[in-house]
């Protein structure tokens, strides 16, 4: 055959090929996702700050481990309400001249997704002590510490943030965040998942245990934690209030023998962890987001994660019902 | 027999209702406490009765010998004579011939009767099993078992008695025997002249001796004909096995051979580099306050590693080898030298500028392989332009009729990755989603179309070249060659399962991915079969390991890409380190251990030096091990870490969890590294290091001249 001793129409036959399943798989799927796709109603491009927060995202190659998609899996429903769909991309274009598009949908979770990371973990001190170094706030993590993102002073300005570290208080230096700290912050801040508007379908999350498509082994596992307490306070509360319940001194407060948690009237413990506090900023604490609206915490959950903080660190107080925990959420309406 | 038979069946009938009915436990109630003990006792059950049958058979062979050794018929009498003189030895035969008479005759045994006892105990054995148990649910209950035990176990003892006083029995009629057949000779001996003079005969030809000297006499060996060279004496015991030398240097164009050494031994540069930062990346899993610098933050270093070896190594590896290959089989020189150079200059400052602002926190914004910046990628596809350009004018020029089909697989490869560069940089359809989809393109193509074509094309020359027979199958390369093309194409999107990129764009991928298949298939047969009937040269040569390492990897590797695609499979497996095994099986399995094997054979032909073959099975088992150590855990550990997540567990459980596997990867990964180190060694003693024979030719060289000069003629 000509083809195979001819080697303009050989090379050219390969690279034809190549080129038509490229334009059909690449190029213009491409192309008819970024013109078929609007930004949702209600989102707003990055203001100034948060923008170099994104910068500075990318410069330290977070993507790495961190992924910011949440797929259409029943178990992605911890890092947002619904799956992605292709609208919450659209408004991500080139970033410069030198730079790509950087939509940081990632392909490693290494460390958790960062979707909706602004309405999970709202508070910036915690993002601040995370940064300086993970192992503060979260003594298993893995991840890097951005040290270089914060300066030591002898002497901090009035608008300096200044980082409350246990054990730090010796030689008398302040810790104090950059601008691109701040900046970081504010970007991871403005990650929220935005309501689809009405009337437009939100996509299911496939796989769930309801569809029997799961082994027994995880059912099994499943049935095990669905309302363990302690897996709901080691999922949502203990980056902050640390797993021994004691929180970090100056940053966030001990449950450990707190009137609170003790008080036999779970009404005050439940509208904290429905709506947030801000009652003892006095004291240096930062104000706690309302964690159980944020992460659609159910009643049964809300009352699992009561009934650990009663029951641990030597903390002995009355239990809590679901029943009692709607109530008092339903009034709080 | 008949016994025997329904012994058999019997105890499978029952070993079948014990599973079955533990079948039926696991069933309801799943893998509890009661289940595992009923295990345990189904098991023990099943080794009794396998101890059992095996003491039967033993006992039914003794029988069956004994009956051998009773039937003593006198029939042939003759030929057992003959057999016997044709067994004795010197001392024996001089024992019988001095031996004149004396015979003892004896007559008569007890055989009959223990037959007879045998035959009892092997009907009564069977009755006893049949009794015992039976293939019911009853079974189940701890009280049967210990019952069938107890009725199992003084039976067996009893069997086991049986079968050693028969054996005792037997060697008793043995020695009798044996006895009586020796009487019988040695009175032959005395009554039959005949049968005498054999037996001296035979005595004389046992005592036959050679003098030694048949076959070269006492004259010293000489090589009249100049074959032998470098001949060695080896006294001491061989521990490990020496294998084949490289035949003599190829008479290659010596600018041509300088400008490959640059392009292998800059790629080696890069791989220990790479690879070192790929280390101190697996160190910081284990240890992530290792440094609190930010260049060397895991994120930033992270692209450094992958890119490094991407670009450094393997690509750089890959463009010195064409440079040999491509005009190799077109049976003609190379176009230009001076371009080689350039495209060597370009490549290399694409990587090293690359890792400098990737460390410097410039990057093009997190996609994979993607995260060098335009103008730095500038540079590599500049230098692959060049290259080629050499490449087609080289094959434009080409002495033969056909391309080889090496030269396919070398030159698509270099458009493609050309065409890669151009879509995964262009800025017109990367906004939004787009990004993701040119994305998932533009990864897997990178790796399919750019190294495993490269790859594929250098195999097909070397393969055949280092086994010294043809490829197995044109055609299966061909068909290999252009099913790559139509389904490799198709599968980047696998990597975005589930994400918000169009769900038929994912079935695409998936069934591309099933596609794979097929030149996976037809490149692992092409590539086995070629080796097929070569295999015992695997053992004697020190690259042949690498090229089966190789292939090995390219199936198993290939097959694991598939299993991942499926929607069910990434369910466990997606954005865990899975993912990170199966890069490195691929791409460390596959690609580096094929680039070595190439690399082995070809520089000492280049250069007429060889590594110590001590060394490159130190860098060959290094690297295999450390792989495997490596990937093996990350694939368990990802595994389960991919079932924590689906069980909903908080997500830092799950980070602990893979804490063993991590540390386990840190040591898999510094085997590895340490193998690339006794690399770099072997490639300097394969090309700068100065051999004895370099040496000796420049004192020779230096003698000549000197000669010259006293003795002007």
């Amino acid at each position: 055959m000509d083809l195979y001793s001819n080697h303009k129409k050989l090379y050219m036959a390969a690279l034809g090929f190549f080129l038509v399943l490229t334009l059909f798989v690449a190029i213009i799927p491409a192309l008819s996702n970024q013109q078929a796709n609007a930004v949702l109603p209600g989102s707003r491009p990055l203001n100034a700050l948060e923008k170099e927060g994104k910068a500075v995202f990318i410069a330290e190659g977070c993507v790495a481990c961190h992924t910011q998609q949440v797929r259409n899996l029943d178990m992605d429903k911890n890092w947002g309400s619904r799956p992605s769909i292709a609208a919450d991309y659209a408004g991500i274009t080139r970033t410069d001249v030198w730079r790509n598009t950087a939509t940081l949908m990632g392909s490693e979770r290494t460390g958790p997704d960062l979707t909706n990371i602004g309405n999970r973990q709202p508070a910036e001190d915690w993002h601040l002590l995370h940064l300086y170094n993970p192992r503060l706030v979260v003594g298993t993590s893995v991840m890097p510490s951005y040290e270089w993102l914060f300066e030591s002073k002898e002497y901090a300005d009035t608008e300096d943030k200044v980082l409350n570290i246990p054990g730090a208080e010796k030689d008398g230096r302040k810790v104090v965040a950059s601008r691109k700290a701040m900046a970081l912050v504010a970007y991871l801040q403005s990650l929220k998942q935005l309501k689809l508007p009405d009337g437009r379908p939100v996509p299911v999350f496939l796989y769930s245990k309801d569809a029997g498509k799961v082994t027994a082994a995880v059912l099994a596992l499943k049935k095990q934690t669905a309302f363990d307490g302690e897996a709901l306070y080691t999922s949502n509360c203990s980056s902050c209030h640390q797993p021994n319940g004691q929180g970090i001194p100056g940053a966030f407060p001990s449950l450990k023998g707190s009137a609170i948690v003790l008080d036999t009237d779970p009404l005050v413990q439940v509208t904290i962890i429905m709506k947030g506090y801000d009652g003892r900023a006095g004291e240096g604490y930062g104000a706690m987001p309302a964690v159980g609206t944020n992460n659609n915490l159910k009643p049964e959950e809300v009352a699992a994660i009561v009934n650990h903080e009663r029951s641990s660190w030597g903390n002995q107080s009355k239990q809590v019902t679901a029943e009692e925990v709607k109530k008092i959420i339903s009034s709080l309406k | 027999m008949m016994k025997t038979n329904k012994l058999f069946i019997t105890a499978f009938a029952v070993m079948a209702g014990t599973s079955a009915a533990f079948a039926g436990t696991d069933d309801t109630t799943g893998i509890s406490g009661q289940g595992i003990s009923d295990i345990v006792y189904g098991l023990l059950m099943g080794a009794l009765i396998f101890l059992m049958l095996l003491l039967l058979l033993w006992l039914y062979r003794l029988s069956v010998k004994l009956r051998l050794e009773t039937n003593d018929n006198k029939a042939d009498h003759k030929r057992r004579m003959q057999q016997q003189v044709s067994a004795l030895d010197r001392t024996d035969l001089s024992h019988i011939l001095t031996h004149s008479a004396s015979l003892r005759k004896r007559t008569g045994n007890n055989a009959g009767i223990v037959t007879a006892m045998i035959f009892m105990s092997l009907l009564a054995a069977p009755a006893k099993a049949e009794a015992g148990p039976a293939p019911d649910l009853l079974l189940k209950s701890p009280g049967m078992i210990i019952t069938v035990t107890l009725i199992l176990l003084p039976l067996m003892v009893a069997i086991w008695y049986t079968g050693i006083k028969v054996s005792r029995l037997i060697s008793r009629i043995q020695f009798r025997r044996i006895r009586n057949e020796t009487d019988d000779l040695i009175s032959a001996a005395g009554t039959d002249p005949d049968f005498y003079h054999l037996l001296l005969e035979r005595k004389a030809s046992l005592d036959f001796k050679l003098s030694d000297e048949e076959l070269g006499s006492n004259v010293s060996p000489a090589d009249r004909k100049g074959l032998l060279h470098n001949v060695a004496e080896v006294d001491s015991p061989r521990f490990l096995a020496a294998k084949r030398k490289a035949s003599v240097p190829h008479d290659l164009d010596k600018s041509l051979v300088r400008a490959i050494l640059w392009f292998l031994g800059s790629a080696t540069a890069w791989l220990v580099l790479g690879t070192s930062v790929g280390e101190y990346l697996g160190i910081k899993f284990v240890a992530p306050d290792a440094d609190h610098v930010s260049w060397l933050s895991f994120g930033r270093l992270r692209p450094v590693h992958t890119n490094m070896v991407f670009w450094g190594w393997s690509s750089l590896a890959m463009l010195g080898l064409g440079y040999y290959v491509v005009p190799r089989v077109s049976n003609t020189v190379i176009f230009s030298i001076r371009l080689a150079y350039w495209s060597l200059i370009l490549v290399n400052s694409a990587v090293l500028c690359g890792s400098l602002t990737l460390m410097a926190g410039i990057n093009n914004g997190g996609g994979e392989y993607r995260e060098y910046i335009w103008p730095v990628m500038a540079l590599f596809a500049l230098g692959i332009l060049l290259t080629l350009y050499n490449y087609y004018r080289t094959i434009g020029s080409r002495k033969t009729t056909e391309i080889y089909i090496s030269n396919w697989y070398i030159v698509a490869a270099m458009m493609f990755v050309t065409v890669i560069a151009l879509v995964g940089y262009l800025p017109q359809w990367q906004n939004g989603l787009g990004e993701t989809i040119v994305q998932g393109y533009y990864m897997h193509q990178a790796v399919g179309m750019w190294f495993m074509l490269f790859n594929l094309g250098l195999i097909y020359y070397f393969l055949p070249q280092q086994l010294n027979t043809p490829i197995y199958s044109y055609s299966l390369g061909i068909l290999a060659f252009w099913a790559q093309i139509l389904f490799y194409t198709l599968i980047g999107t696998h990597h975005f399962l589930f994400s918000s990129i169009p769900w038929w764009l994912q079935t695409v991928a998936i069934v591309g991915s099933v596609g794979m298949l097929i030149p996976v298939f037809a490149g692992t047969t092409n590539f086995l079969m070629t080796m097929k009937g070569n295999f015992h040269k695997i053992s004697r040569s020190y690259t042949l390991p690498f090229y089966l390492v190789g292939v090995i990897f390219y199936f198993t590797g290939s097959m694991q890409g598939t299993a991942e695609a499926f929607r069910e499979t990434n369910l466990a497996w997606h954005f865990t380190d899975f993912t990170t095994a199966h890069s490195h099986i691929t791409m460390y399995g596959i690609i580096a251990f094929m680039l070595w094997a190439f690399i082995y054979t070809l520089v000492p032909r280049l250069t007429g030096k060889e590594p110590g073959q001590h060394w490159v099975g130190a860098h060959f088992w290094l690297a295999l091990v450390g792989l495997l150590f490596y990937t093996v855990p990350l694939m368990i550990g990802g595994t389960l870490r991919g079932i924590a997540w689906q069980s909903g567990k908080p997500f830092i459980d799950s980070v602990v969890l893979m804490a063993p596997y991590w540390l386990w990867r840190a040591i898999g990964g510094s085997l590895m590294w340490l193998s690339h180190l006794v690399f770099c060694w072997n490639m300097y003693t394969m090309t700068l290091r100065r051999s004895e024979n370099e040496i000796r030719k420049e004192v020779m060289d230096a003698l000549g001249n000197n000669h010259m000069i006293s003795n002007p003629v």
